[in-house]
């Protein structure tokens, strides 16, 4: 048995990662506790680097990884956003760093639970991005994003997204697989572009005129456009060595559905239970699971996505001042031009720790069945008091 | 790899883009001088990017990194634990960053990387303020020095630095300056075999940054040290301080500060503020100093 945090910081040892840098945010802590055990019991052959800042830990890794060694952090909500700086610079060195980020809302105001604001926020940041639906594919993920990362074509960063609490400390029956196994499967680390070593000196990250700064950035497009493929190459080759199989995107019930609800994360879990009731009803009903949320998988959804369906995106964040939140932004403009059949309906759920609760995902399959449609974000399950909680009046 | 089209004599090539009379151009050749090829450099955004080129040319015939300015410990805390992991224990990781990114957003990175007790070299060339944006005023900026964010001259005291880092106790700190090129290259030589990280803090005089002519950055940096503006010492453990040049009859702060325009306004109370500061600061020191003896 182990929590999402525990088969994180399984899949990192088996990684053989050589240097550690974390700073303890709840709900991430675990990961780092566990892996500055692992390294002062021996059990993980690696330089543990205490930081004082999630800031420092990314730089450090980004340091160390220019030497040759795969190294290791994680990190959750605040802490991303203080690294945001950082994550860009080991996207744009092409140092294929592989981090947990356990998800968790972005302050204000403050809240400690699951939501994916923080993720979602460095979409752009040049990482790839995998959601985990449970441990197991936690511990998956992670040696898949390794693998796939480091490819001589791809070489992209890649963070692997587990919902904080849902995931990060829920207790499930975890394969874990044996080190020869995953030393097979994952090759000695060897720096692929830049590296840092005095017999073959190189400065790296300098001051980069227009003339090459544009192609170095289509340089990260075309990693992104390989990773593609690659990650599916990956995913298969972990089937045959492992025996479980995953894809970018999963389609559950979708041949003949009318309504799809499409999700990322623990909450797919929670809809596929509850497609399964309509189903049972005779209600034609699926379920789309992305888990390759960066590069996002335009050509299977187009390809599983059924005819003249109704979508429906749930969102757990939001993209303030957009009509809906970013996964239903990426869904719409994977559709958009070659699916005009199909009619996206933006969701917004589960936000600050709020449990995805069956009616919320019911009141969108139910709008969708009826055929009722609205352009802008639908918020399910928000409280009536939305509009006066905590709100100042002037006492007389 | 990158190739180097002229090559120099040291370790930095020929052209550097920095304005003429450069302390910090000075600094960084003695520095590399006594390092060594096997040493890896971090330079963050400053006038010491400068040497980390531009486009696909470098200066520097020594592996490197620019990082970002406030990370300079940090990224060469990740490089040292990396070549620790690959058992590379000869290879000397300096930070080479300005006052900015040293005493103002640096300092957190720098206190982990002290804290910790990282193997790094961390040279902190200081201009005294943040030349490569425009001379702007940072916390190390000293007292009535006018900047384009101090235009009246600054008002408060500069940070003691060496302070901050002594109170690390580290195995090795001391400070230098250009103009005492010998007792730099001491100094950078026991840096690099310091058992454990090392602070280098060498004043650099700006020629630009603060209007003097560039043919006298070794006199103001002279200067700087005989009035005791800037005071040579070395730092060991973060307690024993040792004074390494003495001045016998130091001269008057003024004469410090009429060779350069940036203290133009300051009037006659003024200097002899400054000198008044100035003198508790240099008492300070050798009471401390005294203390190790
Ligand atoms: C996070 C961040 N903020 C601001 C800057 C802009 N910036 C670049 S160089 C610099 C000044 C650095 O001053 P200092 O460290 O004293 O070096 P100098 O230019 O004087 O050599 C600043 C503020 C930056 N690069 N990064
Ligand atoms: S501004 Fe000052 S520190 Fe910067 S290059 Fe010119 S002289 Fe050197
Ligand atoms: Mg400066």
């Amino acid at each position: 048995m182990l929590e999402g945090n525990g088969a994180a910081s399984e899949a990192m040892r088996l990684a053989r990662i050589g240097v550690v840098s974390a700073y303890p945010v709840t709900p991430q802590s675990p990961i780092a506790e566990v892996l500055s055990d692992y390294v002062s019991q021996g059990r993980l052959d690696a330089e543990y680097v205490r930081v004082e800042s999630e800031h420092s830990a990314m730089s450090v890794a980004i340091g160390a990884q220019l030497t040759g060694v795969r190294t290791g952090t994680a990190t959750s909500s605040v802490g991303l956003a203080l690294m945001f700086e950082m994550l860009g610079v080991a996207a744009g060195l092409r140092l294929p760093i592989v981090m947990p980020v356990v998800n968790r809302a972005l302050v204000s105001p403050w809240s400690l639970w699951c939501d994916h604001q923080d993720s979602m926020s460095v979409r752009d940041s040049g990482w790839m991005q995998f959601y985990a639906e449970d441990c197991q594919e936690v511990l998956d993920l992670i040696l898949i994003a390794y693998k796939a990362a480091e490819h001589a074509d791809v070489l992209l960063p890649t963070m692997v997204c587990m919902d904080g609490f849902f995931l990060s400390h829920m207790s499930q029956a975890v394969m874990v697989p044996d080190q020869e196994d995953v030393d097979a499967f994952l090759p000695f680390y060897e720096a692929k572009n830049l590296k840092l070593d005095p017999s073959d000196p190189m400065f790296i990250n300098n001051l980069t005129p227009s003339t090459e700064f544009m192609e170095m950035r289509y340089q990260q497009f075309e990693g992104f456009n390989n990773a593609s493929g690659i990650i599916k190459e990956t995913m298969a080759e972990f089937k045959n060595r492992f025996g479980r199989g995953y894809q970018p995107v999963e389609a559950y019930r979708c041949e003949d559905a009318e309504a799809v609800i499409i999700s990322l994360g623990s909450m797919s879990g929670t809809v596929k239970h509850i497609v399964d009731q309509y189903r049972e009803k005779g209600k034609k009903v699926g379920s789309i699971r992305i888990v390759c949320f960066r590069p996002f998988p335009t050509e299977d959804l187009l390809r599983i996505v059924p005819e003249n369906a109704h979508v429906g995106v749930l969102d757990r964040s939001m993209s303030l001042g957009a009509q809906a939140g970013p996964v239903c932004m990426e869904v719409r403009s994977a559709l958009s031009e070659r699916r005009p059949d199909v009619r996206v309906q933006p969701y917004v759920a589960g936000l600050g720790g709020r449990d995805l609760r069956p009616v919320a995902v019911t009141t969108a399959i139910d709008q969708m069945l009826e055929g009722t449609f609205n352009p802008a974000a639908q918020w399910l399950d928000v409280n009536e008091n939305a509009m006066t909680i905590r709100r100042y009046t002037e006492v007389a | 790899m990158l190739t180097i089209k002229d090559p120099a004599r040291g370790l930095v090539g020929h052209g550097v883009s920095t304005c003429a009379g450069c302390g910090l151009e000075l600094a960084i050749r003695v520095i590399l001088d006594i390092l060594g090829e096997k040493t890896v450099i971090v330079i963050p955004p400053s006038c010491a990017a400068l040497f980390s080129g531009y486009g696909n040319e470098t200066t520097l015939g020594i592996p490197g990194i620019q990082g970002n300015l406030e990370n300079t410990a940090a990224v060469a805390a990740g490089i040292r634990a990396g070549f620790a992991h690959r058992g590379m224990t000869d290879i000397t990781v300096l930070g080479m960053a300005g006052d900015g990114g040293t005493v103002d957003i640096g300092l957190q990175a720098l206190s982990g990387a002290f804290e910790r007790g990282d193997k790094i070299l961390y040279v902190c060339y200081d201009n005294e303020a943040y030349m490569n944006t425009g001379i702007q005023a940072s916390s190390s900026t000293p007292l009535m020095a006018s900047t384009t964010t101090t235009p009246a001259g600054k008002l408060v005291n500069r940070k003691n630095m060496m302070q901050i880092v002594g109170a690390h106790g580290i195995p090795y700190a001391a400070t230098a300056s250009v103009g005492y090129i010998e007792d730099l290259r001491k100094k950078v030589a026991k840096a690099k075999d310091a058992d454990g990280p090392a602070f280098l803090h060498v004043h650099a005089p700006c020629p630009t940054g603060w209007g003097y002519a560039p043919a006298k950055t070794i006199e103001v940096a002279k200067l700087a040290v005989t009035t005791h503006c800037w005071n040579l010492y070395e730092m060991v453990n973060g307690k024993e301080i040792k004074i390494t040049k003495q001045i016998k009859k130091p001269a008057p702060v003024k004469d410090y500060l009429v060779l350069q325009k940036r203290f133009k306004g300051v009037t006659d109370e003024g200097a002899a503020e400054i000198q008044a500061q100035i003198d508790t600061e240099y008492a300070n020191l050798e009471r401390l100093a005294s203390l190790a003896e």
